[in-house]
């Protein structure tokens, strides 16, 4: 029983080390954005950042008032 | 002489342009079908009953800003032959990658579960109880992508599109008035003014006709089917016509039970079709099933959608064209979403109304980025070369991204808090 748990817990180590070095490899193969960062571009994602923020924000705020 | 062989020569070139046209039909027309899916039917049959035809001009003027935002993804996929998540991954990094990505999975697996209620709940009207709705619902949906072409399955679903034009006899059933269509539909105004729900139900109109799932699908779509630069102009034509259907679709909900249900408090298309059966049984009967149909048509969409960017993502082999065993886990990811969100259905007690809400506003997070990686794909000279939008399409396209995230920002906020309108 306790040999077919360590087996059992050696596959998913496995497994969860085969999808760590699957999302490194991907975020390697991403590192650099292709497109150009000109002015407009790096703009609209700081917008697009601070626009999600807020959006965290209120859903943070939304989940507070909600449990108390 | 000179005038049949002009005529013949016409009747000719028509014939052979409208071949080609069924050929390359499929993605801008399913797309735009799926948009009324049963979210978006629910929300014209409530617009109905609550303010009649008096919002008909406002779905009109959503012809275009569906069309605007869907035709960018028809030229991004013939130009660059990726799917829009390897697009956004490639463009932009695997920060904006992977936000995209999750943020989608979930968005679509949420919508999923809104898309089995309809179905089951289209279905508990002919007392087909909900259980044997969903194993029937998954294994046509699996049978559909298992045959292994791409072709088929767009035949199979534009089949399915076009029973979502049923609203047009059903609305004809009710008997309007043409002259009280025309005189209070088409002439822009505010029914009862401009009140908080008149600007909530406006903003759910917007909601309904672009959702993030549309732009990733089409894109996708235009991929798996091999569509060229050359095919632009016929993938625009294909997506005008779904806006233009779309639309349509939407009116005739909104006439019928605007005819019949006005001033009746409904919360959903199925209670709607249920009061309609007692009023004419043939309109319930085809209201329940037009719900069914854009349930199922939505489901087909939204799950492939989200295969199709797991493929992508993860570099697995993710074409409808291959068969199981050339693309396991593109065909894995499929079923599991669906029978995850089926199952979820089935579960007593499920927060279903909740997860209906919730999709509101996860999908306010993920739209607007979609929507900004769009426009700035198109305006790249590297990735788009000569197809890149021009100054004109810029200015259309920008303008209505913008009224699009602001609108649906505020939809998804009044739904955090309902009271915020007034």
């Amino acid at each position: 029983m306790a040999f077919e748990n360590g087996m059992m817990l050696g596959r998913v180590r496995e497994f969860i080390r085969r999808q760590y070095l699957i999302i490194t490899e991907i975020n390697r193969k991403y590192a650099t954005p292709r497109i150009t960062m000109s002015r407009w571009v790096k703009l609209s994602l700081l917008l697009l950042r601070l626009y999600l923020i807020f959006l965290v924000l209120l859903l943070g705020y939304r989940f507070l008032t909600l449990i108390s | 002489m000179n005038f049949w062989s002009n005529l013949y020569y016409r009747y000719r070139r028509f014939a052979k342009a409208f071949k080609l046209y069924l050929i390359l039909t499929g993605p801008g027309i399913i797309v735009m079908m799926a948009d009324n899916d049963a979210g978006g039917i629910t929300t014209y049959t409530v617009t109905g009953a609550k303010f009649g035809y008096g919002l008909i001009w406002f779905l009109l003027l959503l012809i275009p800003v569906a069309y605007v935002a869907q035709e960018m993804t028809v030229r991004l996929g013939a130009v660059t032959k990726r799917g829009h998540a390897e697009a956004i991954f490639d463009a932009f990094g695997s920060f904006w990658g992977w936000f995209s990505f999750l943020d989608l999975s979930l968005v679509n697996w949420l919508t999923l579960v809104t898309e089995f209620i309809g179905m089951t709940a289209a279905l508990l009207i002919f007392h087909v109880p909900a259980v044997l709705t969903i194993i029937v619902v998954s294994v046509i949906m699996m049978l559909m992508v298992l045959q292994g072409r791409y072709w088929t399955w767009e035949k199979i679903a534009i089949f399915f599109s076009l029973i979502n034009l049923i609203y047009i006899p059903a609305a004809f059933l009710v008997h309007p008035s043409v002259s009280d269509v025309l005189a209070h539909g088409l002439i822009p105004h505010f029914p009862g003014g401009f009140t908080g729900e008149l600007f909530f139900f406006l903003m759910a109109n917007i909601g309904t006709t672009i959702a993030p799932w549309m732009i990733f699908f089409q894109q996708s779509a235009v991929v798996d089917k091999g569509m060229k630069e050359k095919d632009i102009p016929w993938g625009q034509f294909d997506t005008l016509l779904g806006a233009v259907f779309t639309a349509l679709v939407a009116i005739f909900c909104i006439i019928m039970t605007g005819t019949v249900l006005l001033g009746v408090n409904i919360g959903s298309a199925a209670q709607a079709a249920e009061l309609l059966m007692g009023i004419n049984p043939y309109v319930g009967t085809f209201l329940a099933i037009g719900l069914f149909d854009a349930g199922f048509l939505g489901a087909i969409c939204i799950s492939l959608a989200s295969s199709w960017a797991f493929g992508e993502v993860f570099g697995w082999a993710h074409s409808l064209n291959f068969r199981v065993r050339e693309a396991p886990w593109f065909y894995a990811c499929y079923l599991f979403a669906l029978v995850t969100a089926g199952s979820v259905v089935l579960i007593p007690g499920a927060p279903l109304v909740l997860i209906t809400l919730f999709v509101q506003v996860i999908a306010v997070t993920l739209l607007p980025a979609a929507l900004v990686f769009l426009i700035l794909l198109l305006n790249s000279e590297e990735v788009m070369g000569r197809y890149k939008n021009t100054q004109m399409q810029n200015i259309v396209s920008c303008a209505i991204v913008i009224a699009i995230i602001i609108l649906s920002s505020l939809y998804g906020i009044s739904t955090l808090f309902p009271g915020w309108l007034g």
